[in-house]
């Protein structure tokens, strides 16, 4: 448990880094840490298939789509920085202190002496998560497929876009 | 991993409930799309995580990592198109605020 709350500290730490953080590219970076973090948290729970999607997907090619979305814009001036720390400082302050009281409330109410959680017993052990995708959620599997086609498409749409403000 | 289901189901939901509020803020008070797509990512990770403590707490570890998958896929589509949308609307405005966002017509 010790370990977990160290994990769960961390990927809060990683995602208030990346929320409060001035540059884009710190922030996308630490998108990717919090994921990392997920993505151990992830295998402790036993979930070892969607923990490899984590860390592949979300802590890899969405690293990579941020940044070369932040590169195909304009970098600011140093004067416009300044002047945004200013603003996102006055914005982004509430944040520590939000988490904070949220925090301290649900701890007190988890170490509440009665406090319990609508747990089901344990279900029949399902199978795999290989065979729930293909033979329970085809269906999802389906819907995953035309998403991923659509999307596909968009980005194909935006780099034609590109070739055609070019010319 | 052993332990206390309830305890742990409890000790995970209050990191992930501060997860979610980050991710939340970050949406409402940023004026930055591409900051603002980092939010809704933070968001959708907290849902994830919650899934998987629950799959794991009411042993249905496999139906909820089927879910998680497609969420992860939804997630890196909505990411990449969301991306393209910011560099659109860059390439229109010059810069990415959503304060300058005022002139959509049908």
């Amino acid at each position: 448990m010790k370990i977990n709350i160290i994990l769960l500290i961390s990927m809060t730490a990683a995602a208030m880094w990346t929320v409060m953080g001035r540059s884009l590219l710190k922030a996308t970076i630490g998108l990717a840490v919090t994921s990392a973090v997920i993505t151990i948290l992830m295998f402790r729970l036993n979930s070892p298939l969607a923990a490899v999607f984590e860390l592949s997907v979300c802590t890899g090619l969405i690293t990579v789509v941020f940044v070369s979305t932040i590169s195909l814009t304009k970098p600011l001036t140093h004067k416009e920085i300044v002047e945004l720390s200013r603003d996102r400082l006055k914005r982004f302050w509430f944040l520590p202190v939000i988490l904070g009281i949220v925090g301290a409330g649900l701890i007190v109410t988890i170490t509440r002496p009665g406090f319990s959680v609508p747990i089901h017993a344990a279900a029949a052990a399902l199978k795999g998560a290989r065979e729930v995708l293909w033979n329970l959620r085809q269906l999802d599997m389906f819907a995953q497929v035309i998403i991923l086609i659509a999307g596909a498409l968009g980005v194909v749409i935006l780099f034609e876009e590109k070739r055609r403000d070019e010319w | 991993m052993s332990g206390n289901p309830v305890q742990l189901f409890s000790v995970f939901s209050v990191f992930i409930a501060l997860l979610f509020i980050s991710g939340l803020y970050c949406l409402l008070v940023t004026r930055n799309m591409i900051r603002a797509i980092i939010g809704l990512e933070l968001l959708i990770k907290a849902v994830s995580l919650l899934m998987i403590v629950a799959g794991h707490v009411s042993g249905k570890s496999a139906l909820t990592e089927a879910f998680v998958i497609t969420i992860i896929v939804v997630e890196v589509v909505v990411t990449a198109v969301a991306g393209g949308i910011a560099l659109r609307v860059f390439r229109h405005n010059g810069n990415l605020d959503t304060g300058d966002l005022t002139k959509l017509r049908g």
